[in-house]
């Protein structure tokens, strides 16, 4: 068993220079496209299946007539218990690596996009034509050779760092620590229970505001997903056996059928 | 810098203004980073615009374009009346007891001297002694010493008058001044980071003496944590400038005047008087830098029956001003005949892109060396592919201008050093061969220069022997190795051939060579300094001594006797730059002589004065900097309206140089990069392209409700000089700012579009005006006026 691996994310230290996002296309030979001006100063509105890094940009006047502005890089955030997994019906299409890093294996992806419900960070993206999804997979090439994820070895102000995971939670503990000693009471560790924790972990200077950071509040895994793989799923079993056995009590009863085959083959037109 | 970027993370406070670290020098912002992450330290942001930098800051306050003098006057007054300046510091260090001339005075915006159109500087000079000597008063009372006539000067800048200027509130300003000026002490050390935004004013060689009198007043100069810090825009600039430019030769030489006609008086004009008898005065050392560049250029040519071949280098005539301004406008009038750009594309970085276009337009011939088709290669085309903004540019068919692209290697396609803002010249390898037909830069030089000598060997011609003099005697004279050239041009003994190892070695009876005497120390007998990696810190300081090698002579610190208290003691004993032993100075290497007592020289070496100036008269617009409106700007100057702007500013009066108003324009112009860009060169690059295709215009939100502009609307931006469109992006990051009264709105305009490359846009440039700081001949791009509204 290997170590869980993580990613932290300094938002305190984000200067929001893309130096990520280039860093994310180039190592997976995405193509670079050009997205229509959305009037902000990100890169596109939204992640795409060949655009797995984000930073979100988010403008926040204040009441005493300041600003903030939370740049934050979004990806796939390799939950502990990753709703994607939970949806999706293709045995093996996605599943959870020895290091803790949720990959995807497109051979047995059915494009069925069930993981895109599932994912309460709205994560997953599909593919135009071949209907696959696509996502961050925490460079599993790379940190199978022992390399960091792209990304961070980009990053010109170490805000994204990467290693074991309780490395990485106690080293996030301690910026917030030092943090609130700066006078910032707010500040707190992103690693939300609802999905059994992340393995990408976020420090925030306002934890108690996560969305203007575009993160959601208290994800969970949709009711939907966890009605299909409880309950649903059971009854679904239940019918499937019940239909297997009756067919075999038919074969049984009345042999196989046949059909007479035409001399063109019989391809239906 | 006169500090490094490594040494940043040794402040306690980081005041960025005029620049924008976070998004322009992402990489050398991780140690502001380190220096708020393990040293705690504060970052406080001024600027017009709430930028990437101001996200990640402790304080930002906003400020109006082209007021930073009065906000940085606001400060000194501050340190001075709230007795926060590091007073040992300022009586050791700098010229404040220094008695000056009884005349000097300043009256309603002008110093004395003033004669209509320039100052006669009789009475910007100090009281002599017999001895020829500056008076001093150590006590700082006597009323005509620098200290009280800085204090009377900056007495008219209180946090009121500075909010009224600069559009910030009172309030706001005595914020970043409790914080900035808490680092007046022996125990405190503060940066500044400036760049750009700085430098490009009708003002900005005062700006910048501003801010340098600030940090000498906070005792901040010449210690491990302070400093003043430009950081320079291309990774090479800063090596472009140690090595010339129109009036400067290699190493801050200046060019010849026509009146020094013979080497003796060009030495005897360029060699300073002490002013005080301590004074070290290292620039009378300038015989030997002058001759030793001469022996550089003409090898065997230069001897002592010919002056070295002094007579070689051209002179610059009385009153001749050959800045980029004077060279274009000259063009404009048909006065020049060719142009050679290398590696710089005028039509897009120079202000009042109409008149660059109109000008190329009244060439015979250009050349364009660069690894793109640039706009100024096109721009005979501008018609065509931009004619909407270019409504006056000639047809092509009626341009006679011949223009020559030559196609070059890009940084990666060359070795060579780059010189960073830490003046550190880091030697780099060749990634790959330019591609095509692709020359690398010396060669395209090389070939045009023996091509050029040949011309003039075989057919004379008016002044042959400047060029048939230079000595070109490489290994392969078509394309000479730069590792060649570095080497000429750290030095070396003509007898010997040994390579020098410090310009204290170089000589001026010709039997050393050196191009320029700064690098010398670059490549000696032991190799290539620049190349070196070593990653050793014996201080924990940042110096790291063993990686690539930075002028002078290898100092990371410079001015660093100044870390160091009169017995020679550092100031802070954990940020130590030298310090005395009481037989050497130990620490970084020292900015002072390596076995001389600390009490023997003055700490600034190479000043006649022995110490820093907080009072210089080297400037054409007084010695004390004074707050200026920009040329064009919303309001007239509230310290004294009948002298709104710098009276000593460069403007020109053509036809195509027009200034505009308040009434027409009434919005002030800011022009800025985008971290995702670098200048107008990646817009040539798919994946910088793709992370800011497209050009916007930033509008604050409360005007673009006023003029009904909604997020991502087309809007057209004028200006007296032309016009642009652009896509709106409406923020709040953007406050309209209350300046004497009025509200007053600042316009954001990103550069990197042109009409060539993977995106294109307006050039922006467009708009800025033909104004020109009077001191280095940069260009007014920020603080201008313009209009917006809806298309």
């Amino acid at each position: 068993m290997s170590t869980t691996v993580a990613k932290l994310i300094d938002t305190t230290t984000c200067i929001g220079c893309k130096a990520c996002e280039i860093a994310c296309q180039e190592w997976n030979d995405h193509e670079f496209t050009i997205a229509p001006f959305d009037g902000t100063y990100q890169t596109r509105p939204d992640l795409s299946h060949n655009f797995w890094n984000l930073i979100k940009f988010n403008e926040i006047p204040q009441d005493d007539g300041g600003m903030t502005w939370h740049m934050a890089k979004y990806q796939c955030m390799h939950c502990v218990d990753p709703g994607c997994l939970a949806a999706c019906p293709a045995p093996g299409a996605i599943f959870i690596r020895d290091n803790g890093i949720v990959d995807f294996d497109h051979d047995r992806c059915i494009g069925c996009g069930y993981c895109m419900t599932g994912c309460p960070f709205d994560v997953p993206r599909r593919h135009p034509e071949s209907k696959k999804v696509f996502k961050c997979t925490l460079c599993s090439d790379r940190t199978a050779a022992g390399l960091e994820p792209a990304c961070i070895k980009a990053c010109p102000t170490n805000c994204l760092s990467f290693g074991s995971r309780d490395d990485l939670l106690r080293a996030a503990e301690d910026r917030v620590e030092q943090l609130r000693e700066q006078g910032k009471t707010d500040a707190g560790v992103y690693n939300p229970p609802g999905v059994g924790g992340t393995n990408v972990i976020y420090v925030l200077d306002r934890a108690s505001e996560p969305e203007s950071y575009g993160l959601p509040r208290d994800p969970k895994i949709p009711a939907s997903v966890w009605f299909w793989q409880g309950p649903l799923r059971w009854i679904g079993n239940i019918l499937m056996v019940g239909g297997l056995v009756a067919v075999a009590l038919h074969y049984l009863r009345f042999g196989p059928r046949r059909v007479e085959i035409e001399p063109d083959g019989g391809n239906p037109e | 810098m006169t500090n490094g970027w490594t040494d940043v993370a040794n402040t306690d406070v980081v005041f960025v203004m005029g620049g924008n670290p976070a998004e322009n020098h992402p990489v050398g912002f991780r140690f502001v980073m380190q220096a708020k992450l393990n040293r705690g330290a504060k970052l406080v942001c001024v600027d017009p615009r709430f930028n990437r930098t101001a996200a990640v800051s402790d304080l930002y306050v906003p400020m109006r374009a082209g007021t930073d003098i009065a906000f940085l006057g606001g400060l000194i007054h501050y340190a001075l009346t709230h007795n926060l300046i590091h007073e040992d510091y300022v009586r050791l260090h700098t010229n404040a007891p220094f008695l000056v001339d009884e005349g000097f005075g300043f009256e309603a915006g002008r110093f004395s001297g003033w004669s209509g159109d320039h100052y006669d500087k009789a009475t910007w000079k100090y009281q002599l002694d017999d001895d020829g000597f500056a008076k001093i008063d150590p006590s700082l009372e006597d009323p005509h010493c620098v200290h009280q006539l800085m204090k009377v000067h900056y007495a008219r800048y209180t946090p009121d008058a500075v909010a009224n200027i600069c559009g910030c509130t009172a309030a706001e300003f005595e914020k970043v001044a409790e914080i900035v000026c808490s680092t007046g002490r022996a125990d405190r050390r503060g940066t500044i980071l400036y760049a750009l935004g700085w430098t490009q004013h009708s003002h900005s060689v005062q700006l910048i003496h501003t801010a340098a009198m600030l940090q000498l007043l906070l005792g901040n100069i010449g210690v491990p944590g302070g400093g003043i810090n430009a950081q320079r825009g291309h990774s090479n600039i800063q090596g472009a400038t140690d090595l010339g430019a129109w009036d400067k030769l290699p190493g801050y030489l200046n060019m010849p005047r026509a009146d020094e006609t013979t080497l003796e008086k060009y030495i005897e004009n360029n060699t300073p008087k002490a002013l005080r008898p301590n004074a070290l005065n290292y620039w009378s050392n300038v015989d030997k830098f002058m001759v030793s560049l001469l022996k550089s250029y003409y090898g065997g040519a230069a001897g002592e029956d010919n002056e070295f071949g002094y007579s070689f280098l051209p002179k610059i005539n009385p009153g001749d001003d050959n800045s980029w301004g004077f060279i274009f406008d000259r063009m404009s009038r048909g006065e020049l005949e060719g142009l050679i750009a290398f590696g710089m594309n005028p039509v897009a970085n120079g202000p009042n892109t109409p008149k660059m276009i109109s000008a190329l337009g009244k060439l015979k011939w250009m050349i364009v060396a660069d690894c793109f088709e640039t706009e100024t290669a096109a721009f005979w085309k501008a018609k065509n592919l931009a004619g909407e903004y270019y409504p006056g540019a000639a047809d092509p068919a009626s341009i006679d201008t011949e223009v020559f692209l030559l196609p070059t290697g890009c940084f990666a396609e060359k070795d060579g050093a780059f010189v960073n803002s830490s003046r550190w010249l880091q030697w780099k390898y060749a990634a790959l061969d330019p591609p095509g037909e692709a020359l690398n830069d010396q060669e395209i030089i090389a070939r045009l220069f023996l091509t050029i000598r040949d011309l003039y060997r075989d057919e004379g011609g008016t002044a042959p022997n400047p060029v048939l003099a230079i000595d070109w005697s490489y290994s392969n004279p078509y394309s000479p190795s730069l590792e060649e050239i570095a080497m000429e041009i750290n030095g070396r003994d003509v007898t010997t051939r040994k390579q020098l190892s410090t310009f204290g070695d170089l000589r001026a009876d010709g039997s050393t060579l050196c191009g320029n005497w700064l690098y010398c120390g670059s490549y000696t007998e032991q190799g290539n300094q620049m190349a070196r990696t070593g990653q050793e810190d014996p201080g924990g300081l940042g110096f790291y001594h063993n990686w690539s090698w930075n002028w002078p002579l290898n100092r990371r610190v410079l001015y660093n006797r100044a870390s160091a208290d009169a017995e020679g003691r550092a100031w802070d004993v954990k940020r130590s730059g030298i310090a005395w032993n009481g037989a050497r100075w130990a620490g970084d290497v020292p900015d002072y002589k390596a076995d001389a007592a600390p009490d023997v020289h003055g700490s600034f070496i190479m000043l006649p004065e022995g110490v820093a100036k907080l009072f210089a008269a080297d400037f054409v617009e007084g010695p004390f900097p004074e707050h200026y409106e920009p040329a064009e700007s919303p309001v007239a100057n509230p310290l004294h309206p009948a002298v709104s702007a710098n009276p000593m500013l460069v403007s020109f009066t053509g036809p195509l140089d027009p200034l505009g108003d308040a009434a027409q324009f009434p919005h002030v112009a800011i022009t800025y990069r985008l971290t995702e860009h670098f200048h107008y060169w990646t817009k040539h690059v798919s994946a910088n392209s793709q992370l800011q295709p497209t050009f916007f215009v930033e509008v604050p939100e409360v005007l673009a409700q006023s003029l009904g502009i909604e997020n991502t609307d087309e809007v057209v931006v004028t200006s007296a000089r032309g016009h642009m469109n652009g896509r709106a992006l409406v923020t709040a990051r953007l406050k309209p700012l209350t300046v004497s009264g009025q509200t007053i709105f600042q316009i954001g305009l990103p550069i990197h579009w042109g009409f060539l490359g993977r995106v294109t846009g307006p050039l922006v440039n467009n708009l800025s005006p033909s104004v020109f700081d009077p001191n280095s001949g940069t260009p007014e791009y920020k603080g201008f006026l313009v209009n917006i509204r809806k298309a």
